[in-house]
């Protein structure tokens, strides 16, 4: 996600709660945020709600705001809560994930059987693990950058996505499937 | 789990979840502008019963107006 950087008195105005100076940091950042969250549940009708959810968030929180800092990382990471709150409803709704949506084009070299059981096995992982993978492994985002976004240390990253891939394997076996 | 083991799972999971688009489809200010409207605060039912109290201490008891007054 690249880093836009706001004049400092639009950030100054938005810490004093300043509706319009909310306003202009919405239409400069909502699509960073939007991608940043559809990338982690993957469903972009849910990404849209929960973007809304981020800057309510970012609304209320906005006295504990320091305008020297920059925006941008501040609001990947309220949106990485607000995507692993998410995420963590939604295992606990429905168990997750039978209704995963199928990738965009047929992938080939893997029967749509497998597919499906290695995305209901991704979906049970839990949350922060979850995040974790996708966003390394699966949309290839710099791990510095997800560190930031998940408030740990880039070697704490790379242990999460392994834990993730260990237990994945672990789950395929458990149903037949030697990956 | 060796090396080699984490490769073939990590192709797996990049043939079963390709990446997804990150484009944003709409404006999503005016979903922001409702969820805005829709908590801004209400008036506490606490000060609506103080309100109708003071209403009807003055009804009652007219002859309390100037104190209020003088007291404000």
């Amino acid at each position: 996600m690249p880093v836009v950087e706001q004049p400092s008195d639009v950030l100054r105005q938005f810490c004093h709660g300043d509706p319009d100076a909310f306003e202009a940091l919405f239409r400069r950042h909502q699509g960073e945020v939007y991608g940043w969250i559809v990338r982690i549940v993957r469903d972009p009708a849910a990404a849209e709600d929960l973007t809304v959810e981020t800057f309510w968030r970012i609304h209320r929180a906005h006295a504990r705001f320091d305008p020297a800092r920059s925006f941008a990382p501040w609001a990947r990471r309220i949106a990485t809560n607000a995507a692993l709150d998410y995420l963590k409803t939604v295992r606990l709704e429905t168990g997750l994930p039978d209704d995963l949506p199928s990738p965009p084009l047929p992938e080939p070299g893997i029967s749509e059987e497998l597919r499906r059981k290695t995305a209901r096995a991704f979906g049970r992982l839990p949350p922060k693990l979850q995040a974790a993978a996708t966003l390394a492994l699966i949309e290839e985002q710099p791990y510095k950058e997800i560190a930031e976004a998940l408030g740990i240390s880039t070697g704490a990253v790379k242990l999460r996505v392994f834990r993730a891939l260990r237990l994945l394997r672990k789950e395929l076996k458990q149903q037949g499937i030697e990956p | 789990m060796n090396e080699h083991d984490q490769k073939r799972i990590e192709q797996l999971l990049k043939k079963s979840l390709p990446p997804v688009g990150s484009e944003q489809r709409r404006d999503l200010w005016p979903a922001m502008l409702k969820r805005l409207e829709a908590s801004s605060p209400a008036v506490p039912w606490v000060d609506w019963a103080l309100l109708a109290m003071v209403a009807a201490w003055l009804v009652f008891f007219p002859g309390a107006i100037p104190v209020l007054f003088y007291h404000l």
